[in-house]
């Protein structure tokens, strides 16, 4: 099993011992295994169809693993998914926003959910500036801004673990600089980090795993992998 | 528990109010659909055992419409991925949409039951005003709890509007028994009769099944 050094006396985020999922006949992901420490950012390379997503969504404790260990935040999925719930954060590729509510009220709504008070969403509105557009329907804004709103929607709770599908992609650089403190490197939590930006993708990273056809095909220290790396996944 | 079942509800209504997908559209059919009895059995009023079978048929009818409606959002929009990653307890989307159902076909009826009295009834019945309110409420409460079992089932599935009426239709008609027959006496020519309490209790007994056996197997329905 690929494993980096887990920082003394803290549980590593993410442990997984030969994970794999299908969906029918088809299998998405084989044999992934590694762990990644309390606080770090792993990259996740690979063409679509690597199995990106799975990996996600299986670590949101959204999809079950047909094979293998996966524990996240010390609970073991999906056994005990119940002790990680709320201690993610998940920015996926639909923002997991209703449409038809304002970002405010979205906000709000995922705040209760999370027994989170009013302040907190008043205070992310504000800090990724989209607190002029709080009381716009999701359906309204751009692009851009609903990356913003799905952003704080993935922070809201301050998780401990962030899974995060290509979390720049929309943004200008504005937005990108005022999303940073909340998913950047620095912010915290350790990351699960999905892009297509390889060198974005390094530059964010401790770790990177490299996904080919489902397979484990890197894993890494983000100081050992060069670009040609990186992009020889894509090949 | 509470708090978890008053945002989602909050939510949904925020979505009614907004897209006027769901109220709208089974207030619509339930006009409709009294209008096209009152041609299409060319008769000036209905009165008894058609009139209750009339009434009812044409109200589970209009639910189904609201139980295709029920988890598109959170089907559609990531509401379910979001509500699966809180630390809450899943039963109370259960207990959330049932609620928010009943809401609607209260309003539903609201309008649609005094349309039909004045479309289809005879003049002079239909004023046994507190023992209709029983049966309407025993039987939304049926229809609310199945239909929300049903639409978090049929909303897996990519033929959810073929598969919700499909699997719903037949498990809720004991409601549909019990109620018309609960109503018929109340809706007799020449005055209400003697009202069947027993079928208030077939009701009763139905929303208590069917209450404990969603309540117990909802949790497995929400999972992949």
């Amino acid at each position: 099993m690929a494993t980096a050094a887990t920082t003394a006396g803290s549980a590593p985020a993410v442990a997984l011992e030969g994970v794999g999922r299908a969906y029918g006949e088809r299998v998405a992901l084989r044999e992934i295994s590694f762990t990644l420490p309390a606080g770090a950012t792993v990259a996740v390379f690979g063409a679509n169809g690597a199995g990106k997503t799975t990996l996600l969504r299986i670590l949101a404790g959204l999809l079950r693993p047909h094979a293998g260990r996966a524990t996240v935040l010390g609970a073991e999925l999906p056994r005990e998914a119940y002790r990680s719930r709320g201690r993610t954060g998940l920015l996926a590729h639909e923002p997991l926003l209703y449409r038809d509510l304002t970002v405010r009220e979205n906000l709000r709504f995922h705040a209760r959910l999370h027994g989170v008070g009013g302040g907190r969403v008043e205070a992310l509105c504000e800090q990724v500036g989209l607190a002029g557009r709080a009381d716009d329907p999701v359906r309204t804004l751009s692009r851009g801004m609903t990356q913003r709103a799905a952003i704080c929607r993935a922070v809201l709770h301050a998780p401990e673990l962030l899974l995060l599908d290509e979390p720049f992609a929309n943004l200008d650089p504005g937005g990108a600089a005022a999303v940073a403190p909340l998913i950047g490197r620095g912010s915290g939590p350790a990351r699960v980090l999905i892009s297509h930006d390889a060198e974005q993708g390094l530059a964010e990273a401790d770790w990177v795993l490299g996904l080919r056809g489902g397979r484990q095909a890197l894993w890494a220290a983000a100081a050992d992998v060069a670009l040609p790396d990186v992009r020889g996944l894509y090949v | 528990m509470r708090e978890t079942v008053a945002a989602l509800i909050r939510k949904d209504l925020q979505l009614e109010r907004r897209s006027f997908e769901s109220v709208p559209a089974m207030l619509m059919f339930s006009i409709s659909t009294f209008v096209l009895f009152h041609f299409g059995l060319d008769r000036g009023s209905l009165a008894g055992d058609l009139a209750a079978g009339v009434l009812w048929v044409t109200l589970l009818l209009a639910a189904v419409l609201g139980m295709n409606r029920l988890f598109v959002a959170e089907r559609e929009q990531g509401g379910f991925d979001g509500f699966l990653m809180a630390p809450v307890d899943r039963t109370a989307l259960f207990v959330a949409k049932a609620a928010v159902l009943f809401g609607f076909l209260v309003a539903v009826e609201l309008v649609a039951v005094p349309a039909f009295v004045v479309l289809l009834l005879e003049p002079g019945i239909g004023q046994a005003l507190p023992e209709l309110l029983a049966v309407l409420v025993l039987a939304d409460a049926g229809i609310a709890v199945v239909g929300t079992l049903i639409g978090a089932l049929g909303v897996q599935t990519r033929a959810r509007d073929l598969i919700i009426p499909v699997i719903a239709l037949p498990l809720l008609v004991p409601v549909v028994i019990a109620a018309a027959e609960a109503t018929a006496p109340l809706l007799a020519a020449g005055g209400a009769g003697d009202f069947p309490v027993r079928w208030l209790g077939v009701l009763a007994l139905y929303d208590a099944v069917f209450g404990l056996l969603a309540y117990a197997v909802f949790d497995f329905l929400l999972e992949e």
